[in-house]
This record gives structure tokens, C-alpha cells and sequence, in this order.
């Protein structure tokens, strides 16, 4: 189902054209436009009620805009549904974790998995020829570049509700990495978690996009300004549904008005070093 | 008190000329491609490595040290996990005529200094990305420092300095070597003597900085075969290891029995599966400090507390015939058939399963060694049917000198010295000991070694003495021995082991040299302690706080009252405080293997030890803590102080 439709590292991958999202009279989103490129990733931060979730669930598809386009690989896709999308190579994680309790851990990043499966409800019955070696294929693709990417290895065989919240994060980015995705939308991932954690995790959201067996280009949700300024290629600014700018790090930092809607607020400034 | 030779299970020949090289190219080349050497658990399967596997990756890294310039003695160190990369490199460096260092996994950047430095080390293997960051950290630092070489690839994408090198090229050019010199490696093998330096050993200094004691192959070759003259091992076990590899009781199981024998040793996925992993293989002998098994107990004793009625009365049936029968056992009386009868049905109906869950069921001999076990714990583990002994030994002997027999096991005691070792009582108490193990003196420490060497005497430093049935008795170090109000000397770490009995007590120091009366800091067990709040549901938000709540207090007063009971009157704990925070060997509190740094402790935490030595009923602390990486934090807190009511 992937499309083989390919896009050259530094090209566009996703494009927002003039989005508008509103909730009755509420506008969320007030055209928005953002070009991610291939290989990047490209953070948005703003505070809290800014419209970043909801620009994320009009990406992966949990939302349909009123108005503007989505554009992903060269091909509108306003009109696809959620797992559509993730066909297409579009994953994510949520702001508030959302796993499946009652089940492994194991199970859980099989779950992100299923979309590659190839067997039918008949020969996966009686497990043999192709269906045999698919699985144990799945089986070394989850292991090898999943759980030991993530340092799971312990906590496999565990129902994910019983994990602390740091682990569950940690699964839950399993999943999504299951998918083999392109593109890799995190909302929030560090929200909740301690510094060591945090660092954990900080350190995945690298490998994953840059060592070369995933190379997935990520778009970041984040209120933790010193993880997103060291992180980011690209940060968009979203305040109440406008974007004040899309720079790099630097000049975002250095841009007065940033600072005075979102970073000159020392409380939400809430870097750690 | 000198033991007789007994038939050898091993048939190998310990001659001046075997080294660890000759023997291990002699097993391997023997065993081949048929027998399993190692196994690891990698992705979440056991991968098998034969004997003929083994050879080949010792032989490739061996010459592409060579390759990289290795000369003869030259220090290579190595640090990480234990895996079989950390065996190869080991193995290697010997083959390749040079001197293994070990590092702690989890050592400080300046522990790793000073060790890589005063070592002279030339080649420091690393696993990955973190040894490597605290190598490369200190590079600049260690003159002597040539390479660095990494085998796991993972987050070493950016990393270029030319003085990093991945193993995998190591071996190619070991590779490329044997194309010029097809015979080099055999050669290297053939050279040495079996009194030339293997290890180089740093030991976990209680009172000052680590001292390195030199320790030759002879050494290694023949603690191994004489303590498998007293537990033999088959060929056929399966041996488990996780406990670091600078720890000497792991290198005698690894390398000096291991290689004797040719069991089969497993490594773990991950320090974190080690449990887990433990019970997939189910060890036929088992070696751990003390920490490992009082883990196992406080896990058995908090299972227990969260069991069902039904389960906690079998439990409570099978433990009440377990002790009973072992207490029968530790006084060599016959057990009577009822009895027999009834340890059978406790054995099908509780104590296998639990054996089981703990890795235990297929153990014939489980030792601790390497600090105190309380008798609490040990009569425990024998009232479930496991065959644990106690050992004494230190680095300086290459491992151990004296341990129990099976069918003679007295709890207070460490059992008879294993063949080949002498043991005699010293002045004022001291254990002295004499075999062909004894080490050949500390590296750049004179001084040290004329001291501890003597006549070919090894000075322990501990205080003992031999009890009526020809048992060796630890008493302490001899300077930790307290005098007490009345002038009869005792033991803290005797104390200490009775309140770790507890499974809310993680650690404890027990204070009270020429004092008044005995007083103690302990460290809750976060884990345990913080579930039982959860139960009475008690609102906490980290260690500090939970530990000063006074519910906890009480709780903890309840657990020394209980290890008081039965002491005289003067050994008990009178007064007491939990610590804000857990000891940890980064803060120096601890050694690397978990021994009480107690002149440390005493100097650090001067105030308490005041406080509990006043008439006041709190002690205020203002203080950093720095984690593994380097950082600090600032704690400022109020700890509560205690008297024990009777």
C-alpha cells in the first residue's frame, strides 16, 4: 500500500497550503502554510491552545480542514482517511499516550505493524510458506530496529498499562516506528517525563532521524524550548492560529515578536539545562 | 590448617609453563565446533557461539592489536557490559601478550582516569557510544592512550576522532595480518610462562584510591582448579554472567573455572533482563554477593505479602518444614522420615516453583562472597533447599581461599580453606593466607605490597578466627571493629546484615566505636517501602520525602526492634534516622561492589552522626549530589532522629 512514489532528501515532503480550522466560531487555524522538507525536523512551537494539536490531527487526518490543502509526496491528500495516510507513511504519536493497556508491549508495536502484513485470514491460519517467513521477517524487523533502538528489551512481555508513563511514551513511539513511516508526527513527546527521560528520548528522536537505516523526517510538537532549539532544523511559531514565523532555531530566538508571544514568558520558557 | 589434594574433577595439569592462552587454544582447538563456549541473548533469542567461534574472534582480535602496535606487557583495559565481545577482548589481550585491565561499567569519569592512567593503559576496549564518550573525555588526560576500540554501532554515526576504531576493523586487520604471518598467532600463544602477568586487577578500595594487583596466569589457572576440586562442575553446565567483570569472583567463573571445565557461559540480554534471563537458563552454580541474594529475598518476602490467604499459608506451611529441616541439617542431626516426608511435599507444592521463579531450580551450588551475609538471609535460602555457601576470598588471592562444604555448612562461619591454601590466624586477629593464588604485589604500590605480602603470607586486613570444628569465622576489617561501653569488641557489619534482613531496609550503617550506645542510618527501600505507602495510602512525591514520613519511621522502628531481639543489651540500636537518600557507590559512599565506605560515610555525614549522639530530635542537611554524568544537585532537608522504645 506505501506508495513507491519518492521524494529526494531537501524536497518538499509536506506541504500545508492556507489552511483554515474552525470550531464553530472558534477559529483554530487561520491559514496556515508549511513546507516540511525531506530528512528534516521541523518543530512547531506555541502556547498552549496555539492550534498545534489540531494542525497535527488535520495532517495524519483526524480532522478535515474547511479549507486549504494538504499536500503530501506531490498529491493532495485532503480527502484520504486517517489509515489511508498511514499508508502513505504518515505516523504519529499522541500528546497523551495512547496505547493499548491490556496489551504487551510486544503487541502493541506488532499492532503498528499490521499495515505491512501481506497474509490472508487463510494461510495465516495454517502459518506456512510465504506467511511463515513474513512473519519471522516482521518478527527481526521488530526486534533488531525497534526494541533495541528503544531499549525495551526488558519490559516486552509486559502489559503496557502497568508501565510508567516515561515507558509507555516509549512504546508508543514503538508503534509508530512499526510503520516504517516518512514522516513521523510527535505530539509532545516529552511532555510528563523526568530529565533522564527526557534525554532518552531526545536521543531516540536523533537516531531515528538520522541514522541511515530510518533517515524519517519529523515533525515535532514541544513545549521544552531547549530540547526543540537543539533538535530542530526548522521551528514554526503558532499563536492562536497564525504563524508568526518559520525560521531556524537562531532566528526564531532572535525574533522579537517570538520572544515577547512565547519566550519572553518565563514560565513557559521552560528550557532545562 | 593445610588440606589434603582430593581427586580433581578437571584433568588438567597446572605446570609453571601453562598459561591462560596455552589452555584456552588447547580447550578450543579440543572442543571445536560441536560444543556451545557461550550464548547470548541478542533480539530476544539465545545465540549460540561454539568453541571454534570463540577461537576465531580472540584469534582476529589478538592480531589486530598486534596489528595496532600491542607489545609485550602493555596495558589494554576494557569496560562495558558483560557480553562476549568483553570475553574476546579479554581473552585476546592475553593471547596477544599484554595485561587485562577491568573497569566497573558504571565507573565515573574519574575513576576511569585514574585507573587508565596509573595502569599505563595503551588500548581501552569500550562497548558504545557511552564508554566511548568517557574515554574520549579523558583522552587528553592519559598520554599513554593510543586507541579506543567500540563494537556496538548504535548513535556512533558522528564520531570520527582517529583515535577511535570499531572492533569490527580491529579484526580485519587481524585478518590481514595472519595473510602475512599465517603462524603469528600460535607463535604469540606458545611464548609465555605461566608466572608472568595476566590481570591487573584494581581493587575497591574500602579506605583509599583503588590499588592494582598484579595477577599472573599461574594464579588464575589454579584458584580455578582447586575450587572445582572441591564443587566440581561438568562440562555439560550452564553458568550465568551478569555480575561485572571487574569483579574478581566473576573472572575466576568466567575464565579460571570456566575455561577448565568448558561449561557453557550465558550472557544476559541486558543488565535489566538479567533476572529474567537467569531463570530462561537455570545456572547449575551461581556466584553473587550478598546484595544479589538479599534481593532474591526481599522479592520473595514482598511476593509473599501480596499473595492470596491460601497461597500465604502454604507458604508459611513450607517454610515452618524448610527450616525446621534445615536447621536439623546445619546441627548434622539425621532427619527423621516424617520429616523427609513432609520436605518432600513442601518441595512439590511451594519450594520448586519459588526456585524456579528465581532462577534457582537447577542449581548444586550457589556461593556468596565478596562481603557479609546475614545468617537471616542464609538460612533462608537453605530452608528452600538451595545449597548456598558461604566464601571468603579478596582480589589479592585471584578469588577465594577458604569456602564450606556441602553437608558442613555453619551460618556464622565461611568453611574450610580449599586445597592447596593455608590459612593461620595473625597477630591480633589477623587472617593471613598462603597459596600458589596469591597475587604477586599491587602495580607501582612498594609500599602496599611489603605490607600485604609477607613470607609469602597474604595480610587480609580482616579480622577472624577458627572456630572448635576447624571453620573459618570473619569477624570484620579489623579497623571497622568497634569497642563497645563495656570493652568487648563487635562486629557493625553483624548488625548491619540482621537489619538488611528486612525487606524495607535497603542499606544500613550501623555507628558506635567507644560510644555510649549503638545508633544506626538506613536507607529505606524505595520500591517496597513506596508500595506499602501506596497500600496505606500515603501521599508522596520522591525518596527524601518518603523516607522522613513518620509512618516510615514507625515502620522501621518495627523492623529494628525485630533484629534487636536476642542481642545483649549494649549491641542494640538505640537511636536512629533514615538517610534522605539512598547510598550510592557515585557518591563514593559505597565501593563498586556495594561494600560501606565507612570512614567516608562517618566524615560525610559528620552532622548526623553528631545528632545522633545529642539530645536533639532532627538534623538539618544542606548538601549537593552529583549523578554519573557529572552533575549536581542541591538537598536541602530535615531528617528525623529516633530512639528505639523497647
Amino acid at each position: 500500500m506505501v506508495e513507491s512514489n519518492t521524494v529526494n532528501a531537501g524536497d518538499v515532503l509536506l506541504e500545508l497550503e492556507d489552511i483554515h480550522m474552525s470550531f464553530g466560531k472558534v477559529e483554530a487555524l487561520a491559514g496556515i502554510n508549511l513546507q516540511i522538507r525531506k530528512g528534516e525536523i521541523h518543530s512547531v512551537i506555541g502556547p498552549n491552545g496555539a492550534g498545534k494539536t489540531v494542525m497535527m490531527n488535520c495532517i495524519n487526518g483526524l480532522y478535515r480542514p474547511q479549507q486549504g490543502n494538504i499536500v503530501y509526496k506531490g498529491r493532495r491528500i485532503n480527502h484520504l482517511r486517517p489509515y489511508e495516510r498511514a499508508g502513505l507513511g504518515i505516523s504519529r504519536t499522541f500528546q497523551k499516550v495512547e496505547v493499548f493497556g491490556g496489551m504487551t508491549v510486544l503487541d502493541n508495536i506488532r499492532l503498528g505493524r499490521h499495515i505491512h502484513l501481506k497474509s490472508g485470514i487463510a494461510s495465516g491460519s495454517i502459518y506456512a510458506g510465504k506467511t511463515a517467513k513474513e512473519e519471522v521477517a516482521h518478527r527481526q524487523f521488530i526486534e533488531e530496529e525497534i526494541i533495541d533502538l528503544l531499549e525495551i528489551e526488558s519490559i516486552r512481555s509486559r502489559p503496557t498499562g502497568m508501565l510508567p508513563y516515561g515507558l509507555q511514551k516509549r512504546v508508543e513511539l514503538g508503534r509508530a516506528l512499526a510503520l516504517e513511516p516518512e514522516l513521523l508526527i510527535l505530539d509532545e513527546p516529552l511532555a510528563g517525563l523526568n530529565l533522564e527521560e527526557v534525554e532518552d528520548m531526545a536521543r531516540f528522536i536523533l537516531d531515528i532521524n538520522e541514522e541511515k537505516r530510518w533517515k524519517v523526517t519529523c515533525l515535532l510538537v514541544e513545549h521544552d524550548m531547549g530540547v526543540v532549539m537543539d533538535l530542530s532544523d526548522r521551528v514554526f511559531v503558532l499563536n492562536f492560529g497564525n504563524m508568526i514565523m518559520d525560521g531556524t532555531p537562531k532566528e526564531v530566538q532572535q525574533n522579537p515578536e517570538v520572544v515577547k508571544a512565547y519566550l519572553g514568558e518565563e514560565d513557559l520558557y521552560a528550557t532545562r539545562k | 590448617m593445610q588440606h589434603e589434594n582430593r581427586n580433581f574433577s578437571s584433568d588438567i595439569e597446572i605446570s609453571k609453563d601453562l598459561t591462560i592462552p596455552k589452555l584456552f587454544y588447547r580447550q578450543a582447538t579440543r572442543f571445536g565446533q560441536d560444543r556451545v563456549a557461550m550464548r547470548e541473548k541478542e533480539f530476544g533469542i539465545w545465540r549460540p557461539i561454539t568453541w571454534h567461534g570463540y577461537l576465531e574472534n580472540v584469534k582476529y582480535i589478538a592480531l589486530g592489536l598486534i596489528g595496532l602496535g600491542l607489545e609485550e606487557g602493555d596495558k589494554v583495559s576494557m569496560i562495558g557490559d558483560n557480553r562476549p565481545e568483553g570475553l574476546w577482548a579479554e581473552m585476546a589481550t592475553l593471547c596477544a601478550r599484554g595485561v587485562g585491565v577491568w573497569l566497573f561499567q558504571d565507573c565515573l569519569i574519574d575513576e576511569v582516569r585514574y585507573i587508565i592512567d596509573h595502569s599505563d593503559t595503551r588500548f581501552l576496549f569500550g562497548e558504545g557510544q557511552e564508554e566511548v564518550d568517557k574515554a574520549i573525555s579523558i583522552f587528553n588526560e592519559c598520554p599513554k592512550l593510543q586507541k579506543i576500540i567500540w563494537d556496538d554501532p548504535k548513535g556512533m554515526r558522528n564520531y570520527d576522532q582517529d583515535f577511535l576504531i570499531s572492533l569490527k576493523e580491529v579484526k580485519e586487520l587481524g585478518r590481514e595480518l595472519e595473510k602475512e604471518k599465517p603462524h603469528l598467532f600460535e607463535e604469540l600463544i606458545n611464548k609465555g610462562t605461566g608466572d608472568e602477568v595476566a590481570l591487573l586487577f584494581y581493587t575497591s578500595g574500602t579506605t583509599a584510591l583503588p590499588k592494582g594487583a598484579l595477577l599472573s596466569h599461574n594464579n588464575m589457572l589454579t584458584m580455578g582448579k582447586h575450587l572445582m576440586a572441591v564443587d566440581p562442575c561438568l562440562d555439560k553446565d550452564d553458568y550465568v554472567s551478569y555480575l561485572p567483570f571487574a569483579w574478581i569472583g566473576e573472572q575466576m567463573m568466567s575464565i579460571s573455572c570456566g575455561l577448565q571445565i568448558g561449561y557453557t557461559i550465558n550472557f544476559p540480554e541486558e543488565p535489566e533482563t538479567a533476572q529474567e534471563n537467569i531463570r530462561e537458563i537455570g545456572p547449575h552454580v551461581m556466584f553473587a554477593p550478598p546484595r544479589m541474594y538479599e534481593q532474591m529475598t526481599r522479592s520473595v518476602q514482598v511476593k509473599y505479602l501480596d499473595a492470596t490467604w491460601i497461597k500465604r499459608k502454604f507458604y508459611e506451611f513450607s517454610t515452618y518444614i524448610g527450616y525446621k529441616v534445615a536447621n536439623l541439617k546445619f546441627d548434622k542431626k539425621p532427619v527423621p522420615v516424617f520429616w523427609r516426608l513432609l520436605e518432600w511435599l513442601a518441595s512439590i507444592t511451594v519450594q520448586k516453583k519459588l526456585k524456579d521463579h528465581l532462577g534457582l531450580s537447577r542449581v548444586r551450588n550457589a556461593y556468596t562472597g565478596g562481603a557479609a551475609m546475614g545468617p537471616d538471609h542464609f538460612r533462608f535460602f537453605h530452608a528452600l533447599g538451595v545449597n548456598l555457601k558461604q566464601i571468603y576470598g579478596q582480589t589479592e588471592v585471584a578469588g577465594i581461599s577458604v569456602v564450606h562444604r556441602s553437608g558442613d555448612i555453619k551460618f556464622d562461619t565461611v568453611g574450610h580453606p580449599i586445597p592447596g591454601t593455608e590459612v593461620k590466624i595473625g597477630e591480633g586477629g589477623e587472617i593471613l593466607t598462603r597459596s600458589p593464588s596469591v597475587f604477586l604485589g599491587y602495580y607501582k604500590n612498594p609500599e602496599a605490597t611489603e605490607k600485604t605480602l609477607q613470607d609469602g603470607w597474604l595480610y587480609s586486613g580482616d579480622k577472624g578466627f577458627i572456630d572448635d570444628d576447624g571453620h573459618l569465622v570473619v569477624f570484620d576489617r579489623t579497623k571497622d571493629v568497634f569497642t563497645l561501653k563495656d570493652g568487648k569488641p563487635f562486629a557493625p557489619q553483624y548488625l548491619e546484615t540482621r537489619l538488611k534482613f528486612s525487606p524495607y531496609i535497603r542499606d544500613s550503617w550501623v555507628i558506635g566505636d567507644k560510644k555510649d550506645y549503638i545508633s544506626a542510618v538506613l536507607c529505606i527501600d524505595y520500591a517496597v517501602v513506596g508500595k506499602w505507602a501506596d497500600e496505606k495510602k500515603l501521599n508522596y512525591t520522591s525518596y527524601q520525602e518518603l523516607s522522613q514520613m513518620p509512618e516510615i519511621y514507625d515502620l522501621v522502628e518495627k523492623q529494628i526492634r525485630q533484629a534487636n531481639k536476642d542481642l545483649p543489651d549494649l549491641a542494640k540500636v538505640v537511636k536512629f534516622t533514615n538517610l534522605y537518600k539512598e547510598l550510592d557507590a557515585d557518591d563514593d559512599e559505597l565501593t563498586r561492589t556495594r561494600k560501606l565506605r565507612r570512614a567516608f560515610v562517618e566524615k560525610r555525614y559528620e552532622e548526623i552522626v553528631d545528632a545522633l549522639y545529642s539530645d536533639n530530635d532532627s538534623v538539618h542537611i544542606d548538601t549537593t549530589i552529583k549523578y554519573e554524568d557529572g552533575r549536581e544537585a542541591h538537598i536541602k532537608t530535615d531528617m528525623q532522629i529516633r530512639t528505639v522504645k523497647e
